[in-house]
């Protein structure tokens, strides 16, 4: 609704659109309690906040200035509330949505200011339920959102959508916003929990709204929603009802969801159309060895090595270095994966990631050397984040047994 | 038995969607629960901020109330109950005190 608000009223104008959202959410609470939950909760909102932002643009129209596309179609007594109608159509809906996504992208904020900002605009986060996604403290969010807005507020118009060459040139920065908010809440590093669904499944929407436009339907596109897809499929696996993780290798495949998982491979197959090979694809193709595995050991781990190489080519990262290096560990053994820990370039980034720590546990507990493997579970039970995380090195630790001399 | 008005007032606005969407879960459980124990007479309606008040001899009227915020009472509910200390017991599974709001219990006059 901020969107669709944001396209009537300009984008100048956002903290009204906001205003109008938060009205129709305050009016729907005065109402919905005493008369029952209407059997369309968002037609009511969304009627709501259409007869607030008339009322708002009748009220101001002398006083402000409103969207300039729409100019002196918001003038006008007779062409008011046609103009707000039309805004408010389905088609247009999708549209400002989509509009708004891109504008979140923009060139002058960095990328988790993108991500931030698509939280709270497109998704209706407050700035704590922001901060709660990220690590980062209440205070510093706040700031970011507040610049971040600034700095949309002033760029004078939203994103032309009509504009193909833009669309191209931003779709990448669009595209990465949604997998790092996608990844916020499948590998999550919030104090509360280890995984964020919600997080997950707004970046899956606004992926899917992606897909609907010509101008952003690229392989790339695709590829990202696909491995959205197998990584969601397989959640229920990885975290149990309470929130606690599961090991790869002692998760019940049966827990997935099959619907999601098939999903992904349409999408994946859409996704081969045409030479663009790019890292969503890599990742997706790796989720996809994983997904089609009928076990962690049965996993054809070669296949998942050689894609890592390719992934550490497109985008080289430590954690893609450290991934790689625990599937080559499954395909040629604890020692050879602990060399190639040992080789990861930049390793210092790592120093304050628990699962860093973990795998070299893992791979000394495979080589028998149990004291060693210890003292990699303690270091990181010390990083753990989220109680879910404790209990899952603190597992680990038990399952070595008491020191030894 | 008698009866009893909750009458709301000075509720802060939700921060957020989500926020919306925990409260207004409260609310439905809260009246659903005064229904199944049979306290609920009559759920009420929610009221206009924005009003006439008529005064005086002369029946002058004018816009208004024009209270706080925080003093204008947003809606009603009737519920039964055996005694006002019941009443009040019974309003304290209201939301609306996690926003700051209150509620005013009045007896309805018996005779």
């Amino acid at each position: 609704m901020v969107a669709v608000l944001t396209r009537i009223f300009g984008v100048h104008n956002l903290a009204l659109a906001e205003d109008v959202v938060q009205d129709a959410f305050c009016h729907a609470l005065e109402v919905w309690p005493f008369r029952g939950m209407p059997d369309n909760p968002s037609a009511w909102l969304m009627a709501a906040a259409k007869n607030r932002a008339i009322d708002v643009l009748r009220r101001e129209r002398t006083a402000r200035t409103f969207a300039p596309e729409l100019g002196r179609r918001l003038d006008s007594e007779w062409t008011l509330v046609p103009t707000v109608e039309e805004r408010f159509a389905s088609h247009a809906i999708q549209d400002d949505l989509l509009r708004m996504m891109f504008s979140c992208c923009h060139p002058r904020l960095k990328e988790e200011a993108q991500v931030a900002l698509m939280l709270n605009i497109l998704c209706g986060f407050s700035v704590r339920e922001v901060a709660n996604a990220f690590v980062t403290g209440h205070a510093a969010i706040e700031k970011r959102i507040q610049r971040s807005r600034e700095v949309l507020a002033g760029s004078k118009t939203l994103f032309d959508l009509g504009d193909e060459s833009a669309i191209r040139a931003r779709l990448p920065a669009v595209q990465r916003a949604l997998y790092l908010l996608f990844n916020e809440g499948y590998h999550g590093a919030s104090t509360k929990s280890a995984v964020r669904w919600e997080l997950c499944g707004e970046a899956m929407r606004l992926a899917a709204l992606l897909r609907e436009h010509p101008g952003a339907a690229s392989p790339a596109t695709f590829a990202l929603s696909a491995l959205m897809s197998l990584h969601a499929a397989r959640l229920p696996a990885r975290v149990d009802a309470e929130g606690e993780l599961i090991a790869l290798f002692d998760q019940d495949r049966g827990q997935w969801d099959r619907a999601l998982v098939a999903e992904g491979e349409r999408l994946l197959e859409q996704s081969a159309a045409g030479p663009e090979l790019t890292e969503y694809h890599v990742e997706a193709a790796i989720a996809w060895v994983h997904t089609t595995a009928r076990s962690a050991e049965k996993t054809d781990w070669r296949r998942i090595v050689s894609l890592y190489d390719q992934l550490l080519v497109i985008r080289p990262s430590p954690i893609v270095a450290l991934n790689r290096a625990i599937a080559i560990a499954q395909q040629e053994g604890p020692e050879r994966g602990l060399d190639e820990i040992r080789g990861i370039a930049e390793s210092d980034r790592l120093i304050h990631y628990p699962f860093y720590a973990a795998a070299q546990g893992e791979l000394e507990l495979r080589r028998g050397r149990i004291d060693a493997a210890r003292e990699h579970f303690l270091s990181a039970l010390g990083l753990a984040r989220n109680p879910a995380e404790r209990h899952f090195f603190e597992r680990r630790v038990a399952a070595c047994g008491a020191p030894s001399g | 038995m008698s009866e009893y008005v909750f009458l709301y007032r000075g509720a802060e606005r939700p921060s957020s969607a989500q926020d919306t969407q925990q409260i207004m879960q409260k609310w439905m459980n809260w009246f659903q629960d005064l229904s199944n124990k049979g306290y609920l007479k009559d759920r009420g309606q929610p009221l206009e901020l924005a009003g006439k008040v008529v005064s005086g001899r002369q029946k002058t009227v004018t816009d208004g109330p024009f209270a706080e915020a925080k003093d204008l009472v947003g809606g009603y509910t009737l519920i039964e109950a055996k005694d006002l200390a019941e009443a009040a017991e019974l309003s304290k599974g209201c939301p609306i005190f996690e926003r700051n709001g209150f509620v005013e219990v009045r007896p309805v006059m018996k005779m």
